[in-house]
């Protein structure tokens, strides 16, 4: 035969998506709020933002060149990881420290355990805690928006009981102290509608994770309003706690995982001492993801129906 | 939304590319010669009734059905049988096929008239005579379709013009121009089987065809335009939308009332009862990026794939893929001998560029797979199962249930061959977990 023709197994065509795309939509929907963190905070947490994303990308190349594994860097997976990181961290703190935050991320959390789409909690989530368990006072150390030279304040989530409706404008646009990418809840937003627009997430674990927030903050009787808006919640809402590989997959999944996270949330922060919980509240729900992938499974047509007939039987 | 945190399935937005449906179809003239493989259908392969030196005409039966699920095979035109031979069919498998050299005169065979249908088993012996398997592509023999156990049930006909795969539009030519047939092949079906009511599904991309079907429905005939979500022609799928029943797993769509035709296989039923001419021929459409004219093409069953390249201008690159079928479930071919069957719809030749699919990277688990599976199959699991070699796992995942739609495949953003691993899966399943 002159003429060889290649024989694969069907399907003969995919879509146009790819992980690489999907990353960088992740990325673009970052972006106005790195925007807003340099309006807010100044051009050192541009610095911070930079170093910590360089950061994550070469500790990625290094380890899987080092293992004489292919170089995914390319799949910007990193770059996203690099960007939460940074969004997690004051803007204030040393860029050394983010160096040692990316390592833990990268090498540890996701090289450690096989790369891309194996690690069994959000990378940036675990560097976070473990930088704010390893320099606490560093890490706790709020810059007032204005300008990094601006005195160290606590957010607004340790002084909420002080904050009037008069601060919603504040908490908007991010002009209070926090971390430099969970301050400006408008950008966080736009972020997080554009990627719901282009199905990179699905809005069940935002939606029922906010709802969550907002109802026990009512039954507590605080407001609901800077429950939402201060804090890591609408950054982790959007972009840490729909990580693709430690949050479940079916909607039922997913409305299971945004209650769990806005009750462990709201625990944490009207019992415990510590001011934030999204973050811890996302690295329990990245653990009990497994559990819940099983339990939640979809019906399959034509089976669940049988099922339920056994039972009525 | 009724199917809200129950089961996704949202399918898979494929590319139309129906770029002929506005071709008329022309008929391809003699080909040199034809090969007709015994194996054309699901169940038992037909044995060949002729032998080296006979003269055929058209419509005479050369290969005789094997058993009850299975089909006999007619041909196609006037000549004489030229050799029996062994041909390698697309899955591997070693097939029996009659080469006939046609003479030229397409003299039709005496015996070909009109069947007389009086009542079901008349109606049901006509269409085992016809020659008739599903023409959507699976190949069922179509008289044992129509011969449900449970008849009595069954108050559905169901006419599948979904064409949910890329570039096909044959069965959109089918509503066009075969309209007639197609009313009186339903009319048939519902009058001999008593089925009293009927739907044609077809995708919302053939506005022409549902006008057109719209326009000549008579009592008892629903026409319903479904989504353009891919697999809308999935049987079950289908079964879902127009009725909102769901077909038992292990089961039938005669389970749950319904008979599920092909608009192409009920419009040669309605020829059929006309003419007597048992199904030789067959519409396909010609395309792909190298098909030079692309077209809808009344084809001889057993025509060699090359010489219905040539009718078509050839190639315009060299073929990396020629296709039976659409590109998300069709099977590729070894080489363009292969001849025509009645099942194929389609054939598609790819340049080596588009027939290359990208390398596949590591799971993201981004579950899209799982929420495009149209069934509620979690492809990565099952995968990860298969991997693992966990029989029970897949079991409790019914990896079984999987019809190789190839929507997870498609939609997979890191290019994993989701479909073709869930079908080695099924396999392991059967062999209680060897690989």
């Amino acid at each position: 035969m002159d003429n060889k023709l290649i024989v694969t197994a069907a399907p003969h065509i995919t879509s146009a998506d790819s992980t690489q795309k999907i990353m960088g939509r992740v990325c673009v929907a970052l972006l106005p709020t790195l925007i807003a963190s340099i309006i807010i905070f100044g051009f050192n947490a541009l610095i911070l933002t930079a170093v910590t994303v360089a950061a994550c990308v070469f500790f990625e190349w290094a380890y899987c060149k080092l293992m004489g594994r292919e170089v995914p860097v390319a799949d910007l997976s990193a770059a996203v990881t690099g960007l939460l990181l940074a969004f997690n961290l004051p803007a204030t703190l040393p860029p050394w420290m983010a160096v040692v935050g990316a390592f833990i991320a990268i090498v540890i959390i996701k090289q450690l355990f096989g790369g891309l789409g194996f690690n069994f909690a959000n990378p940036a989530i675990v560097g976070r805690i473990a930088l704010a368990v390893g320099f606490a006072s560093r890490m706790a150390s709020y810059p007032m928006g204005g300008g990094v030279d601006a005195l160290a304040s606590a957010t607004p989530l340790a002084v909420s009981g002080e904050l009037g409706a008069s601060h919603y404008v504040t908490l908007l646009l991010g002009t209070h102290g926090g971390v430099l990418g969970e301050t400006c809840a408008i950008t966080i937003l736009i972020g997080g509608v554009y990627l719901i627009a282009t199905k990179v997430i699905s809005p069940m674990i935002p939606m029922t994770y906010l709802a969550t927030v907002a109802v026990l903050s009512l039954i507590a009787g605080k407001d609901p309003i800077v429950q939402l808006l201060s804090g890591g919640l609408m950054l982790g809402a959007f972009f840490m706690a729909t990580d693709y590989v430690t949050s479940p997959t079916t909607d039922k999944g997913k409305l299971v995982a945004g209650i769990f996270l806005g009750v462990v949330t709201c625990a944490i922060r009207f019992f415990g001492t510590m001011n934030e919980g999204v973050s811890f509240a996302i690295l329990l729900m990245n653990l009990v993801t497994p559990y819940i992938d099983a339990l939640t499974r979809q019906d399959k047509l034509g089976i669940a129906k049988k099922k339920k007939e056994a039972a009525a039987k | 939304m009724s199917k809200f945190l129950k089961r996704a399935a949202q399918g898979a937005q494929v590319p139309h590319e129906k770029r002929t449906s506005n071709q008329e179809t022309v008929k391809m003239p003699l080909p040199s010669k034809i090969v007709l493989s015994m194996g054309q259908h699901i169940g038992a392969p037909a044995a060949p009734a002729v032998k080296k030196g006979d003269q055929v005409c058209v419509g005479t039966v050369v290969g005789k059905a094997g058993g009850f699920v299975s089909c006999d095979i007619h041909s196609g035109v006037s000549g004489t049988v030229d050799s029996i031979i062994t041909i390698t069919a697309p899955n591997g498998a070693a097939q029996t096929a009659v080469v006939i050299i046609p003479d030229g005169k397409q003299t039709v065979d005496p015996a070909i008239a009109p069947p007389t249908v009086t009542d079901l088993k008349s109606f049901q012996d006509a269409v085992r005579a016809s020659g008739l398997v599903g023409l959507g592509g699976a190949g069922f023999p179509a008289a044992v379709k129509l011969s449900p156990k449970n008849l009595d049930e069954i108050d559905t006909l169901l006419i599948n013009g979904a064409e949910c795969e890329p570039y096909i539009t044959s069965d959109n030519r089918c509503f066009l121009e075969d309209t007639q047939y197609i009313l009186d092949g339903i009319q048939a079906v519902m009058k001999y089987l008593e089925i009293p009511k009927c739907v044609i599904g077809i995708e919302g991309n053939k506005p022409e065809a549902i006008a057109k079907m719209k326009s000549v429905a008579t009592a008892g005939i629903e026409v319903k335009e479904l989504p353009c979500r891919y697999p809308q022609g999935a049987e079950k799928v289908l079964i879902e939308n127009c009725t909102g029943r769901e077909v038992p797993f292990p089961g039938l769509p005669s389970d749950v009332g319904v008979v599920v035709m092909n608009v192409t296989s009920v419009a040669f039923v309605g020829k059929y009862l006309k003419t007597g001419m048992p199904l030789t021929t067959k519409r396909l459409t010609v395309d792909g990026d190298i098909i030079k004219e692309p077209k809808n093409v009344e084809v001889i069953i057993g025509t060699p794939v090359q010489e219905l390249m040539d009718f078509c201008g050839g190639f315009t690159d060299e073929p990396g893929k020629v296709l039976y079928g659409g590109p998300m479930m069709g099977n590729c071919i070894a080489d363009l001998s292969q001849p025509i069957l009645k099942n194929n719809n389609a054939v598609l030749a790819f340049s080596k560029k588009m027939a290359e699919l990208p390398k596949a990277t590591n799971c993201i688990h981004c579950g899209r797979c799982t929420n495009a599976c149209p069934l509620g199959l979690s492809a990565k699991e099952i995968v990860q199962a298969y991997n693992d070699g966990n029989v029970e796992l897949l079991v409790e995942l019914n990896a079984d249930l999987c019809m190789s739609c190839g929507t997870c495949s498609f939609v997979c953003p890191a290019k994993r061959p989701l479909a073709p691993s869930i079908a080695l899966a099924k396999i392991m399943m059967k062999n209680g977990g060897k690989k």
